[in-house]
């Protein structure tokens, strides 16, 4: 499944249909590198999802991708990527975090035909707590895709600036 | 057969040990396992170290991949040894670049036990 920036960019800045491609790309990131499969949520979590993960793009396509999850989630994945348990993870998770976020970012523009190429990553930066309001320049509606992992849910985000 | 001496440069300490873990998975007898967080902090290991073999990332802070390849060759214990680049960019320009710098192979992430058996093992000559 593979889409086009220069497609999105001439339907003014229509990417609604990139969801399906941030989808498969957090599924993949969580299969082959935390060994689960992410379900979809059917219903709406009022769970506080107080650990996030921020990568920039800059380039042709420019903005933030996010991810989002409550403090067990996050604990649940860096165990899984370092093969320990949860309760023995510590400063390791902002790490894990942040690798999931990018991993998420680098797959989802590599989808994307001509994204690959001219679009570029920042280092990731993971938030704790919930006390915090966050501007962007994003200027077109963002893209949301709600997941469970683990029966936990997660929300990944794609803010964009045309 | 003995097994060999890996350096993994990432900055992140949470993918270094994915790495290590993915190169046991994939049969690959280590011996020794180094690490450095950087392009300068993996050329300072390897003045003092010598390995068979190094897993690379591309996007890292002070020096990033594809500047320590280059860099490699000046140190004496590393001309010769195979780099195999681990990174999120997978565009065909930074796999040109990358191979056209030195690295022998290119693994995407995600990835998987055995996508890195296959790139790393025929670089290793029966080594592991």
């Amino acid at each position: 499944m593979r889409s086009s920036v220069n497609e999105a960019l001439a339907a003014n800045g229509q990417h609604e249909a990139w969801t399906p491609l941030l989808e498969l790309a957090a599924r993949e990131v969580f299969e082959l590198m935390l060994g689960c499969q992410l379900v979809p949520s059917t219903t709406p979590e009022e769970a506080s999802l107080d650990v996030t993960s921020m990568v920039g793009l800059a380039g042709k396509l420019c903005g933030v991708l996010s991810l989002r999850c409550d403090g067990k989630s996050a604990a649940l994945m860096a165990s899984k990527m370092l093969g320990v348990e949860a309760e023995k993870v510590g400063p390791e998770i902002s790490d894990a975090l942040g690798e999931v976020c990018n991993m998420i970012a680098g797959n989802f523009k590599n989808k994307i035909s001509g994204l690959s190429e001219g679009c570029m990553l920042s280092v990731p930066t993971v938030i704790t707590g919930t006390d915090y309001s966050l501007h962007s320049q994003a200027d077109s509606p963002g893209l949301e895709v709600r997941l469970l992992f683990e029966g936990m849910p997660i929300a990944i985000s794609l803010q964009i600036r045309r | 057969m003995n097994g060999i001496h890996a350096l993994i440069v990432d900055d992140s300490s949470v993918m270094r040990k994915i790495v290590e873990r993915s190169l046991r998975q994939a049969g690959i007898e280590l011996t020794q396992v180094l690490e450095a967080g950087n392009g300068a902090e993996a050329l300072c290991v390897l003045k003092e170290n010598r390995v068979e073999l190094i897993l690379c990332d591309i996007n890292m802070p002070v020096m990033d991949g594809l500047e320590f390849i280059k860099q490699l060759s000046s140190v004496e214990n590393a001309k010769g040894v195979p780099v195999v680049m681990i990174t999120t960019e997978g565009s065909e320009a930074h796999v040109v670049q990358a191979l056209s710098c030195g690295a022998r192979g290119y693994i995407r992430k995600p990835f998987t036990p055995d996508q890195v058996k296959e790139h790393v093992v025929p670089i290793l000559g029966g080594k592991s």
